[in-house]
């Protein structure tokens, strides 16, 4: 039976990993994304999810060259995303060792891409990135482009919209809740888990294990953590101790069998 | 001639550069091999594949390669087809109409029913349960996980051709095996240290 994913999430802005607080990028939390990278191997990571996050385009290349230096050193699956605007540099992340690709904006401003890319690669491969903002009567709707802009949409019309264009996956996450320690959107979650039945990767807000349970009890197939993975040693390894203690099937083993010399 | 070395087969489709990294990372080299007339010179042949069946068989017709497998099998090289690698290995498939497969093992490839309301492709992490010893298996445990993306699975004639298998609604064949041949379903590069240690099992296989 299949298990449910933890995964790892690497907020990049130009080229370093930072710490995300309701969509803003100020901390840098590690200098070079690979040694990040190399802890969430060794512990036991189902995923990992690597996300330029940068302000300009031009951040694009180097992106590339960071997700070709994780990919050799990467033993579980890893998807990219960010500034993924046409079919050559989709490719050109997929050459460069990445396993999936997420695109949020495209969405909007390209939706033939987001349909092109799912037939060429297979819908397994194309995940829509779903980033939801509160409004001030309290109702969700959501945001494109580095949660910049807001979309006259719920998230339940993106989710639909999207499963529609033939994405695999759905990431979502609350610019309401990124950084902020109180959990998931669960309320949320639990509608597009209803909605769709492609899997659905909960993230923002993580900041106490139970969190994680929260998220797989109102439906999602995956729960993922940027921040809070990074300030604790062995962190990954007690988070799935914690789901597997809370009787979720979680994958068991994760540890990486050092290099065998001839 | 003596036969060494590792080779990818490179026909044109698929993630090759991640089977490479597992490999090195497992402390050997292999090499991408794109032109079938090198191929004679290895002693271990990997055949990756990520897509659809009969775009793949076809790519392996036009550049020859079949011919040169053919021969690879023949001549004794332990040959290791991966995901849909392992999926040409059998007589025939049914994705998207009916495509003719290399024939080494008796068996058709098919899709999951959906009746069981699982979703496909059975994308994710799921258990191993070994059927029968194989050098593969060798210092791991049955039941462990590795990483799956497919939504076509083997069904093989003969049941000792199924050296292990893995539960989504169906028990399917998650590892054939006959000789010199073996087939993984998952992805071991992409199953840490499971998938890992049966790498490195197979390239520290006796030729």
């Amino acid at each position: 039976m299949l298990k449910k994913r933890l995964i790892a999430v690497l907020i990049l802005r130009d080229g370093q990993v930072v710490q995300s607080v309701r969509f803003k990028h100020t901390n840098v939390i590690h200098y070079d994304a690979v040694h990040a990278m190399e802890a969430f191997n060794k512990w036991a990571v189902d995923e990992i999810v690597i996300l330029n996050v940068s302000r300009e385009a031009e951040s694009r290349d180097q992106f590339a060259k960071i997700v070709e230096r994780i990919s050799s050193h990467c033993f579980v699956p890893l998807t990219a995303g960010g500034w993924i605007d046409d079919e050559e540099y989709a490719q050109k992340l997929l050459r460069s060792g990445a396993d999936k690709l997420v695109l949020n904006t495209a969405l909007l401003n390209n939706p033939n891409l987001v349909q092109k890319l799912a037939l060429r690669y297979g819908r397994q491969c194309i995940v829509a990135s779903v980033d939801v903002k509160r409004d001030e009567s309290g109702l969700a709707k959501v945001a494109v482009d580095r949660g910049s802009k807001m979309i006259d949409a719920t998230p339940e019309e993106w989710v639909s919209k999207a499963t529609q264009l033939g994405v695999g996956e759905i990431f979502f996450n609350s610019i309401d809740h990124d950084g902020a320690r109180k959990g998931y959107d669960i309320e949320t979650i639990k509608k597009i888990c209803n909605l769709v039945d492609v899997p659905v990767i909960a993230f923002g807000g993580v900041f106490t294990w139970d969190h994680l349970v929260d998220g797989i009890n109102a439906g999602a197939s995956a729960v993922a953590v940027a921040n809070q993975f990074h300030y604790t040693e062995q962190s990954t390894r007690k988070a799935k101790t914690f789901l597997a203690n809370a009787n979720i099937m979680v994958r068991k083993q994760g540890q990486s069998l050092e290099p065998v010399k001839n | 001639m003596m036969r060494s070395g590792v080779a990818i087969v490179d026909y044109g489709m698929g993630n090759l550069r991640s089977v490479q990294n597992a490999v090195e990372h497992m402390g050997f080299q292999a090499t991408i091999v794109t032109n079938p007339s090198e191929l004679s010179v290895y002693s271990k042949v990997i055949l990756p594949g990520v897509g659809a069946f009969g775009q793949a068989i076809s790519c392996l017709q036009q550049t020859g390669m079949v011919g040169a497998l053919n021969e690879c099998k023949s001549s004794g090289t332990q040959i290791l087809g991966i995901c849909l690698g392992m999926q040409l290995m059998c007589a025939l498939s049914e994705e998207d109409g009916s495509h003719e497969g290399l024939g080494w093992f008796s068996a058709k490839v098919t899709k999951f029913g959906s009746e069981a309301g699982l979703a496909i492709p059975h994308m994710g992490w799921n258990g191993v349960d070994f059927k029968r010893s194989d050098i593969l298996f060798n210092g791991i445990v049955s039941g462990d996980d590795a990483y799956f993306v497919h939504s076509y699975h083997v069904v093989c004639d003969d049941a000792n051709d199924v050296i292990a298998t893995t539960d989504y609604g169906v028990q399917f064949s998650s590892i054939i095996q006959r000789d010199n041949l073996r087939g993984i379903q998952f992805h071991p590069e992409k199953s840490q240290g499971f998938g890992l240690a049966m790498i490195r099992n197979y390239l520290e296989m006796p030729c």
